[in-house]
């Protein structure tokens, strides 16, 4: 058991999940009834869950998503894609083009997903064989689709900032009749368990940690790493326009100049947060996803706050940095030393 | 006699997590001797030498350094430096792209104004003095490795060190620079400097080394006179067995022969893009052939060509008599061929991934994509290996990084193997690993041979190459100058066609 | 391997141009003529067979930057036309410099009237003195600028402001019992935001409107729903959502709906937005919003009448802009006031 807990501590878990339960006790502090979940029953007559705990996981859907596909992005790449955010605007822009002016059916929407789908893919690639074969920094590379992908939605949308409605799509960004719980969550859970899959049954893991921590050695012991980054950005495609289909679908609009604006970012932060390296190398999905969380477990909790317009990214910044000072490999090695410290007594019986 | 020790170090202990890396450990040094630290990879040297620099704090023990009363407790290697203690390691630590003199004043004290006149004069003085042949202006970049280490030394000197540690300083020179080495460090014996030396040739300790501090395991094994202690004796020591393994390998010579005739892998005009002229290259089932030369002649740049390492420009490949194309490493690996790399550090490990992932590697790229092992397969695939050869780590979980040289070595080894190659090239398989392990890979290589395997096998001492070797492939400038069998494997004939006399000698 | 990424690269890239292509007129370098040269020849426009033509240059931001914009280029477009006796130039940027520059190019190329909508207030001084000398006249539409007022003829704007004040006098004139409201900004420091903020501060102020909370959401539809979420979920009371735009509006409605709150005229909460897009005051007309303040785009009709009369009522001319009630809201409304589409 202590040695359990020995590797937990060990572990870059920790302090984002320190930071979470910290921001749950904070709350709970603050306001007791914080997490309470109520059933309540939504203007279209359904029975659904709302609560802070809901608006949280629900929130950070499109996020969680988004930093799973920039984790692998990450780690095989050594860099980040800034460009998620436009490639969304487009992704999103497509789907509402499909979708506009038909009969909005479950076919229709599952073509027009497909759609955006093969767009995000292939933005997606471009920005990866600019990464893979060109070998220009990531961050160079998706600089010109983060220039210029709003633009493109724009010309998509020809214009105007438009709007599609229908109960099917409001069942995808809100609730499906006869299910309490928020479709994004869903689809985010079910994304999770794709990834968990893919990572389970391929080589997927491996391939791109040993692309990013070595490429010589993963090039010598016979991986095409070229393809392994081209996937990871094909990936992080895939995770694009699920989380632009999902925004649009909450609003049933779309803007191209708001739409996941600065999400690249949040993505980022999330990976850091996680515990990953921005270095590349070895990765951590959970961690990702609950760095996710805890950005939009902030975001919440400044909103319920009441903290001022113009001071939330401030507190939002303090709080971050906060955070990322804890997990620098500085702080952390001084933990482990007053871990070891604490622990030395039981380490030693074990020992003999 | 009190008065000449300049450092002494007493129960030193190190425990990293699931390591004891060094447990009461003595060693002292002399003012005016060349001071031999040895002992196998794990062995703790570079561990004590790291805590004696202050990369490492040490969980408890005493350092003492002379001319300071009390025990010093040694911060950070800047702190080291003050202490009057300097290190050059094994990889070259200064800036290539910065002038010699930059690269000797660089990071020392805190001048406001550079005065590089006087940087330059000073460095020239030093230069003269020590004989070291480079110029103050010329960029580092440009001198050679040793010329390179010399500078390392000098600056080290220079900022009046009494104790000198290096740390493998000759694995990558050559025996003519390492005699210039030796020269400089004699100079700097006579001027009282207390040089503790780092390496695995035996040769070199017994031809500068005055005494020899054995460790084995992270414990401290003694402390002899050099010419107290035989070869044999010292081996023994560092190994904790009587040593007969190498009496062993000589016997086996015989059974080198029994190689049948079948080519498991030729090659015809194969060039790659990394500058090889065009070869012809064949090896026979169970045989085991190496490729000499010196370093840079293009003896890695051919093995890389067979495997499809670097772009092939041009060949024919035959593997088992049938024509096949190996464009890429993959290509190679599906013909049963494996590969270990010369540089472990650059092309082998993956230094943040676990023991077993980073043996089960090449096994499971070639199985494909979408076929991971599970958990308990690569699990049990790691054990076995980390058994049969012996990799000395806390699980096949531990972050390949943690393992000594020699063990990466042998888990990249291990990675090769579990392939199951019919034909293995092995490029430097023992630099810069401890005698006990460069025994066990020679013993496994004829091993494998009998088993059947062919290999091909490329090391820079001769006698290594002498000891497992059929046959010997001559390389200079790039292309192949000759070909030993039998009788003409001699070091001396050897030396004479890398330095192209045979053809005049007749 | 590498044909394969060759050929995806060459995708990616050809449906990049594409995009860049089509959406040059938004951001082209050099300033282009606009206008739509198959009505050239038509003689029977107004004035404009007895005059020569008249040449305008216009410096705008590109319509790509929102809705508001692409419908105010729109106007441009349709006023200044050939058919209208206008020959006209135009450059979009976002960048005060950019534009500078083009200006300074149209006041070379001998335009009669400049137009200009500035990307920033500063800068424009030593251009305007060079337009004045040249005997160019100069209109500023949609944004004001740091300038003495004799280097422009008019400025016609929209006045912020007014559009908040306008708005919270509607909504005082709904007599609520109390008045608890949500308050979604735009993005903090914009000029729309400082005006449609003013109006409402002031009643928090002097207290007869609670503010329940007052957040930013900086024009974002998303983050405005997690705003009324975050209220719904502390179980505040609340009665009135002041969105500063339609888009935030609409990401509030999505909250209310979850949270099974009712919405629009007669109902729950009242629904206020801005901008007049013309799903927004379709929403205003299935009662499902209650108000929604124009934000008027449309000063090229302004400016053309200027220019034919030569008469200059003063140098500030505010745009006229409605507020519309869901009540009294017509189709006919949405048609000539809606913008998008």
């Amino acid at each position: 058991m202590d040695k359990g807990l020995k590797k937990f501590s060990g572990s870059q878990l920790v302090v984002p999940l320190f930071a979470l339960f910290l921001l749950i006790v904070f709350n709970l502090i603050r306001d007791v009834g914080f997490f309470s979940i109520n059933i309540i029953t939504n203007n279209d007559g359904n029975t659904v869950l709302s609560g802070n705990i809901i608006s949280i996981i629900n929130g950070a859907s499109e996020l969680a998503i988004l930093a799973i596909g920039m984790t692998l992005v990450t780690s095989a790449t050594k860099g980040q894609d800034i460009s998620v955010g436009a490639a969304a605007a487009i992704a999103g822009s497509v789907f509402v083009s499909v979708l506009r002016g038909t009969q909005i059916t479950l076919p229709i929407i599952l073509g027009a997903f497909l759609a955006c789908c093969i767009v995000a893919i292939i933005f997606g690639s471009f920005n990866g064989t600019l990464v893979a074969a060109f070998k220009i920094q990531p961050m160079i590379a998706t600089l010109i689709l983060f220039s210029a992908g709003r633009s493109i939605a724009y010309w998509i949308n020809g214009g105007a900032t438009p709007t599609v409605s229908s109960p099917l799509l409001v069942a995808i960004g809100g609730f499906i009749p006869g299910f309490p719980i928020p479709t994004p969550i869903i689809i985010m859970i079910m994304f999770v368990v794709l990834i968990w899959l893919v990572l389970k049954f391929t080589n997927l893991g491996l391939f791109t940690q040993v692309v990013g921590i070595n490429e010589k050695s993963a090039r010598l012991n016979g991986i095409n790493t070229a393809w392994t980054k081209l996937l990871s950005f094909i990936i992080l495609g895939v995770c694009v326009a699920i989380s632009g289909v999902i925004n649009v679908c909450r609003i049933g609009l779309i803007n191209h100049e708001t739409i996941l604006i600065d999400i690249e970012m949040d993505a980022i932060l999330a990976v850091a947060i996680g515990g990953n390296s921005l270095g590349g190398g070895k990765f951590n999905l959970t961690g990702s996803v609950i760095g996710a969380f805890i950005i939009q477990a902030l975001t919440v909790t400044l909103y319920a706050m009441k903290v001022p317009s113009t001071a939330v990214k401030a507190y939002k910044a303090i709080v971050i940095i906060a955070i990322v000072i804890i997990s620098s490999p500085i702080v952390k090695e001084y933990a482990l030393q007053l871990r070891d410290k604490l622990l030395k007594k039981p380490t030693k019986i074990m020992e003999n | 006699m009190q008065n000449d020790i300049v450092l002494s170090m007493r129960n030193i202990c190190k425990t990293f997590p699931g390591v004891r890396a060094l447990q009461n450990v003595e060693f002292t040094l002399r003012k005016g001797e060349v001071h031999a630290l040895m002992g196998e990879n794990g062995a703790g040297k570079s561990t004590l030498v790291k805590v004696l620099t202050g990369v490492f704090p040490k969980d408890s023990g005493q350092i003492h350094i002379a001319g300071i009363n009390k025990d010093v407790t040694v911060k950070s290697p800047q702190d080291a430096q003050n202490l009057g203690i300097s290190t050059v390691y094994q990889e070259i630590t200064l800036c290539p792209n910065l002038t010699v003199a930059e690269n000797m004043f660089i990071g020392r004290g805190n001048y406001k104004f550079v005065n590089w006149r006087s940087m330059e004069k000073r460095t020239t003085e030093i230069l003269t003095k020590l004989d070291i042949p480079a110029r103050a202006a010329q960029q580092l970049s440009a001198c050679s490795l040793a010329v390179q280490q010399m500078v390392a030394i000098a600056r080290a000197v220079d900022m009046d060190c009494k104790v000198l540690i290096l740390d493998e300083p000759t694995s990558s020179l050559d025996e003519h620079e390492v005699e210039k080495l030796f020269s400089l460090m004699r100079e700097l014996k006579s001027r009282g400097v207390g040089i503790i030396f780092i390496t695995h040739f035996l040769e070199q300790v017994y031809e500068i080394c005055d005494r020899i501090t054995v460790l084995r395991n992270g414990e401290f094994v003694g402390e002899y006179e050099t010419k107290d202690l035989p070869r044999v004796q010292l081996i023994s020591k560092m190994m904790g067995k009587e040593l007969d393994d190498i009496s062993a390998l000589q016997n086996r010579k015989a059974v080198k022969a029994k190689s049948d005739n079948t080519p498991v892998y030729e090659a015809i005009g194969l060039s790659s893009a990394e500058n090889t002229k065009a070869f012809d290259f064949k090896i026979n089932k169970g045989e085991v052939n190496g490729f000499t030369g010196l370093l840079g002649s293009g003896r890695s740049e051919s093995v890389r060509a067979i495997f499809g390492a670097d772009k092939i420009t041009s060949g024919r490949v035959m593997v088992n008599g049938k024509n096949v194309k190996i464009k890429n490493p993959k290509d190679a690996m599906m013909h049963g061929i494996g590969y270990l790399p010369e540089d472990r550090k650059r092309d082998g490990i993956v230094e943040d991934l676990s023991v077993r992932e980073n043996i089960i590697l090449a096994l499971q790229v070639m199985k494909g994509f979408f076929k991971p092992f599970s958990k308990a397969e690569a699990e049990a695939f790691a054990d076995k290996y980390i058994k049969l050869l012996g990799i000395k780590t806390a699980s096949s979980d531990t972050p390949i990084k943690q393992l000594s040289g020699g063990n990466q070595q042998k888990a990249i080894l291990a990675r090769w193997l579990l392939t199951n190659p019919k034909y293995l090239i092995l490029d430097e398989p023992t630099r810069g690993i401890d005698i006990g392990t460069k025994v066990d890979i020679q013993k496994l290589v004829l091993k494998l041979a009998e088993d059947g395997v062919s290999v091909t096998f490329i090391s820079s001492e001769i006698e290594e190459m002498l000891r497992t070797c059929s046959r010997l492939i001559v390389m200079r400038d790039r292309k192949i100058v000759g070909e030993l069998k039998g009788e003409d494997m001699t070091q001396a004939k050897i030396m004479h066609t890398i330095a192209g006399e045979a053809a005049q000698n007749g | 391997m590498k044909k394969v990424l060759g050929i995806l690269l060459v995708v990616a890239l050809v449906l990049g141009m594409c995009a860049c292509g089509a959406k040059t007129p938004a951001a082209t370098d050099a300033p282009k003529a606009d206008a739509p040269k198959a009505d050239a020849p038509k003689a029977d426009a107004p004035k404009a067979d007895a005059k020569k033509v008249i040449k305008v240059g216009i410096v705008n931001n590109p319509p790509s930057e929102s809705g508001y914009r692409a419908a105010n280029v729109a106007d441009m477009e349709k006023v200044f036309t050939e058919a209208n006796g206008y020959k006209a130039s135009t450059f979009y940027s976002l960048k005060n410099d950019e534009q500078l520059n083009a200006a300074k190019q149209f006041i070379t190329d001998g335009v009669d009237y400049l137009l200009l909508s500035a990307a920033a207030t500063d800068g424009w001084d030593a251009v305007l003195k060079s337009a004045k000398e040249a005997g160019v006249k100069v209109f500023l539409f949609d944004r004001m600028i740091k300038a003495d007022e004799s280097l422009y003829e008019a400025a016609v704007v929209s006045d912020m402001a007014n559009q908040g004040t306008t708005a919270v006098n509607w909504l005082k004139a709904q007599k609520l019992p109390e008045y608890n409201v949500i308050h979604i900004q735009g993005a903090m420091g914009s000029d729309a935001q400082i005006g449609r903020t003013a109006a409402l501060d002031a009643e928090f102020k002097a207290g007869t409107m609670k503010k329940v909370v007052q957040q930013t959401a900086t024009w974002d539809e998303a983050q405005a729903k997690k705003i009324v979420e975050s209220v719904i979920n502390s179980k505040e009371k609340f009665n009135v959502i002041y969105a500063e735009n339609d888009g935030m509006a609409k990401g509030a409605v999505a909250a209310l709906d979850e949270a099974g709150i009712t919405h629009g005229v007669g109902k729950d909460v009242v629904v206020m937005g801005f901008d007049c897009n013309k799903w927004a005051l379709r929403e205003l007309l299935a009662k499902k919003w209650n108000y929604d303040g124009q934000c008027s785009p449309f000063q090229a009709k302004v400016i053309d009448e200027m220019i034919k009369s030569g008469k200059v009522a003063s140098k500030k001319v505010i745009s006229e802009e409605k507020g519309f009630d869901a009540n009294t809201l017509t189709q006919a409304d949405i048609d000539t006031y809606g913008l998008g589409e």
